[in-house]
């Protein structure tokens, strides 16, 4: 059989065989298949042998070839967990640094895996309370204005509410809301300001929220109908037995007609009354002749609860069938209703308009890779340090195989060693998530506002079943190398063990994990200096020292008549709103062309504004004109404005005097702003103007104030306040602080990502320093004979120490121009204006790291290098 | 009880195996089995049978030498008990007395 291969049947299908034949008739088996084999070979040809030898295998899967599962293998394993629970104590006992690196590297780890864990259990639990929670839906609007982008809303309009109400079926209850609703609680001597919202009748219908007193079915029907939460019962009448009694607001008198029980906390709709919606009906309908138009979209909610029969999405062609009908007559706006399953409501796409928190899954998870790329980092140490030192275990494992352990029995040791080891670190890491919970519940109002991370039952089962997991994901590694461990090998020769095999596997584990520790680092430094960099952003105006009161409905000339009063307060303006935090207002502009208009963005303010927070007039001069609500003539603009409309071919000077129209009111130019940051620093400096108004209830005092201790001062604004409203507390907020405020989102990212950072580098740190004990340990005798034969400490240090040294510069130079790339190209693409990235922040975290792994390495080599060769050897 | 009654086939496989002397394992049984009896016999059948008639005592198998052929895998040599043996007897007893009670001239007509 010269030049003839040995051909052999498919290897897959002879392990599949092997598998799940029992082993007293496999031989046989396979020798029987292997002869039809080689006889199909010549008959058939060698293709055809194989498949006939796949078909074989499979047609000999039947009962009686079956392994059975055995009993006695499980029994084994669990008679012997005693077994593997003693050894595995004793070694963790024996090699305490060890221990003590994995046990804490996990539960550090772990611990950060539980706050995202209860983060993500409590975020997909919201409204699970609602016994229809399944069919509940939300109509959402998708509103367009000509060519702008498209805005996703959570609220749609009163009409689309009745006409589905009226016209359509296929549902069992519907509920319109409105929200909105504040007023200021009259009860004989008491003023309590109270908020909440409008719902139609069948609110108790749709929703679970039992009611303590009064009739779920009527107690929103009729007008002037209020129903109260046990907590505002409690707040406006010290008791929660209101039901009958009456609630004054200005001077209308409603009667409460239910007191439910406390909205739970993981609840998208909150409120603290509920006001019948058809009292807004009544009081707004009356006011507003919008109120029941399509295009009113931006206050009402509607929420339909479906029959069980009904599929909500073959339902939805209704809708679309009323957007077309509806269609007709907008001009300029298209107005698209769809459906939201109230359970994407809070874990869902971002809508304007939303009640209630909302979170991006994409937030999750990115809060999940996080946990993940930790806790891997964690178990990267464990299988690392485990497999460097099996050496140690080794003869032990030898020993059981010889006594009659199997492969899966030595299997099941080790993953059982470091699941016990995960349940441990699983035992500190609750403490620590106890301690974290705290810490990050205080991170931002919105996180506390929006979870509790209270501990419930199903979460501590996840718990537990996190900590298995990581077990055997960090047991898995070492578990396979022991298990296929040579046993004459070992007992003859340990050294001759290939610890080393694996030695590029654990290098890359390294510069892995330092690659994360890097680029973690590095972005919270970045993100934090650009943080930095936002909040002292020079936005072309003065914020230092102003305190903005919101006036919450009253006079602004009291307040004024008081504030003067202060010796701290220098000059006073008013505002409707404060720019450069985020908020905005705007309005449409025309200028010669009558068919070119364009939203401005506006404030409006009086005299005293442009010059208090310093604002620079390149042209002309404030506002001369006093006029009342209405009468005004007079308009200041920033360059943006010129330059969008080409006034006067952009030239300031001249473009003084020129007349534009703003709703229908013709305005002059009386002065031209430089331009300034009307938004935040994200977005582009676009057209603004200033109107002229000396009366905006709804809007801001600016106080200028002069005074070393500004707490004082503050205190002192706060009695002025008292003494012209004694209902409302004050909300005043130093403009420094709202900007703050405005990029608070930032600080918040910085902190958990420089958080996330510092665990990274402990954990990264920690494996390293087990690494290199154990590199030094095992070439003790090594350093000893070079020393004997001349070599200095230093070259010594330099020799154990370059190899590492080399792992972490392999490390940087993937992380940081990684991190470079994705804050240059993805994050701060999305900022209009921002510092560039400074080589300094770059290259600090770096810096840091790879001092803190020089010293580590350092001690240890050093600790080696100066032992004393004598004693080494001796001991041979 | 099933046990002591023996299927066609599991005769037919019986008798091949006291036929074939000291080399009856599995491949050499079908073989035989399809050159006398004209039909196409699968491996797999013949195996389930095997299975079958040493679970109910009436064959006894060892393996044997390992050799180059077959991979490298030893042959189950089968061999009949001396209850396959009488179930065999008990068998051919059974037909030889009915075949006794038929008349010459019935099967000449045939």
């Amino acid at each position: 059989m010269k030049g003839e291969k040995p051909s052999y049947p498919p290897r897959w299908a002879e392990r599949f065989l092997c598998w799940y034949c029992k082993p007293e008739l496999l031989e046989d088996l396979q020798g029987d298949l292997n002869e039809y084999f080689e006889r199909n070979i010549k008959s058939e040809g060698l293709r055809k042998a194989k498949l006939i030898y796949i078909i074989d295998v499979i047609k000999f899967l039947r009962i009686y070839t079956l392994r059975k599962p055995k009993f006695v293998d499980l029994l084994i394993q669990w008679i012997m967990i005693g077994s593997y629970i003693k050894t595995s104590s004793r070694s963790m006992v024996r090699n305490k640094l060890f221990s003590a690196i994995n046990i804490v590297g996990l539960s550090v780890s772990m611990s950060v895996g539980l706050l995202v864990i209860a983060f993500t259990y409590d975020l997909c639990s919201y409204d699970d309370f609602h016994e229809n929670k399944d069919r509940i839906y939300r109509v959402v609007s998708r509103y367009q204005q000509s060519d702008n982008p498209a805005i996703n809303l959570a609220s749609t309009s009163v009409k689309a509410g009745k006409t589905i109400q009226e016209s359509l079926s296929g549902f069992e209850q519907l509920i319109i809301m409105r929200n909105g609703f504040a007023g200021d609680a009259v009860i004989g001597e008491n003023i309590v300001p109270v908020s909440g919202i409008w719902a139609s009748e069948s609110f108790f219908k749709v929703f679970t929220f039992p009611l303590i007193s009064g009739d779920p079915n009527t107690a929103l029907k009729n007008p002037y109908a209020i129903v109260l939460t046990e907590k505002s019962a409690k707040k406006l009448f010290g008791t929660s037995e209101v039901l009958g009694k009456e609630i004054k607001f200005d001077t209308t008198n409603y009667i409460i007609t239910g007191v439910m029980k406390d909205i739970p906390k993981l609840s998208h709709v909150k409120f603290e009354v509920l006001i019948s919606f058809s009292t807004a009906e009544i009081k707004i309908g009356k006011e507003d002749p919008n109120f029941l138009a399509w295009g009113n979209i931006w206050q009402n909610y509607v929420y339909i609860l479906f029959d069980e029969k009904t599929d909500p999405a073959a339902w939805q062609a209704n809708l679309d069938k009323m957007n077309k009908e509806e269609a007709k007559a907008l001009t300029t706006t298209t107005i698209d209703l769809s459906l939201q399953p109230l359970k994407e409501i809070v874990l869902g796409p971002h809508l304007s308009n939303n009640i209630g928190p909302s979170m991006t899954p994409l937030i999750v998870w990115v809060l999940a890779g996080l946990a993940f790329v930790i806790i891997i980092s964690a178990c990267f140490n464990y299988t690392n340090l485990s497999i460097a030192r099996s050496i140690r275990r080794s003869k032990e494992v030898g020993i059981r195989k010889i006594i009659g352990a199997s492969k899966s029995h030595v299997l099941g040791q080790f993953i059982s060693e470091s699941v016990i080891i995960s349940l441990l670190a699983l035992l500190f890491s609750f403490g620590l998530f106890l301690f974290l919970r705290g810490q990050f519940l205080g991170l931002n109002p919105f996180i506390e506002k929006t979870v509790a991370l209270d501990l419930s039952l199903p979460l501590v089962v996840q718990f537990i079943g996190m900590a298995l997991l990581v077990g055997v994901l960090a047991g898995l590694l070492p578990a396979l190398f022991f298990s296929k461990i040579n046993v004459i090998q070992v007992l003859k020769n340990v050294s001759a063990l290939k610890v080393f095999r694996h030695i590029t596997m654990r290098k890359a584990l390294i510069v892995v994990q330092y690659t994360f520790s890097l680029i973690f680092i590095t972005t919270a430094i970045i993100g934090y200096n650009q943080y930095k960099s936002f909040i002292t952003y020079d936005l072309g105006f003065r914020t230092e020292n102003i305190l903005n009161i919101r006036l919450q409905g009253n006079k602004s000339d009291q307040l004024i008549k008081e504030l003067t009063e202060l010796p701290e307060v220098n000059e006073i303006s008013k505002s409707l709103m404060i720019t450069s935090v985020g908020s905005s207002h705007g309005a449409d502009m025309k200028y010669k062309n009558p068919d070119d208009s364009a939203m401005v963005w506006l404030n409006m303010v009086d005299e005293h504004y442009v010059p208090l927070h310093e604002h620079q007039l390149i042209a002309g001069k404030n506002f001369s004109l006093r006029p009342k609500k209405g009468e005004e003539s007079e308009v200041i603009v920033n360059e943006q404005v010129l330059k969008r409309f080409d006034i006067a071919k952009q030239d300031p000077l001249k473009a003084i005097g020129e007349v534009v129209i703003v709703d229908k009111i013709k305005l002059t130019i009386v002065g031209v702003l430089k331009d300034f940051h009307y938004g935040t620093v994200e977005d582009k400096i676009e057209p603004v103007m200033f109107r002229y108004s000396s009366d905006e209830p709804g809007g801001y005092v600016n106080v200028k104030i002069s005074s070393a201790n500004l707490p004082a001062t503050r205190s002192a604004v706060e009695q002025a306040w008292k003494k012209i409203d004694k209902v409302h507390p004050i909300e005043a907020t130093f403009y420094d602080d709202r900007i703050e405020d405005a990029y608070s989102q930032f600080s918040v990212m910085a902190k958990v990502i420089g958080f996330i950072a510092f665990l990274a580098i402990c954990i990264a740190s920690m494996g390293l320093f087990g690494m290199v004990v154990f590199t030094t340990e095992t070439r003790l005798k090594e350093i000893s004979i070079r020393k004997v034969l001349g070599a200095n400490e230093g070259a010594l240090i330099f020799l154990l120490s370059r190899g590492f040294l080399f792992l972490l510069a392999l490390s940087a130079l993937i992380a940081l121009p990684l991190t470079y790339l994705f804050f240059d190209q993805v994050v701060l693409s999305h900022f209009a204006y921002h510092q560039p990235i400074g080589a300094i922040e770059l290259f600090i975290g770096a810096g840091t790291i790879g001092m803190l792994a020089f010293i580590m390495i350092g001690s240890q080599t050093l600790k080696a290098a100066q032992s004393n060769p004598a004693k080494v050897l001796k001991s041979e | 009880m099933k046990g002591t009654n023996l299927g066609e086939f599991e005769e037919l496989v019986l008798l091949t195996i006291a036929a074939l002397l000291n080399d009856a394992y599995s491949v050499a049984i079908c073989d035989e089995l399809e050159k006398t009896s004209g039909r196409a016999v699968k491996l797999g059948v013949v195996h389930s049978v095997l299975n079958r008639l040493e679970e109910k005592g009436l064959v006894k198998s060892k393996l044997g030498d390992a050799t180059a052929t077959r991979g490298g895998k030893r042959k189950r040599f089968y061999s009949v008990t001396s209850a396959g043996k009488a179930s065999l007897l008990k068998a051919k007893e059974v037909r030889d007395q009915l075949w006794n009670r038929i008349p010459e001239f019935a099967l000449k007509a045939i």
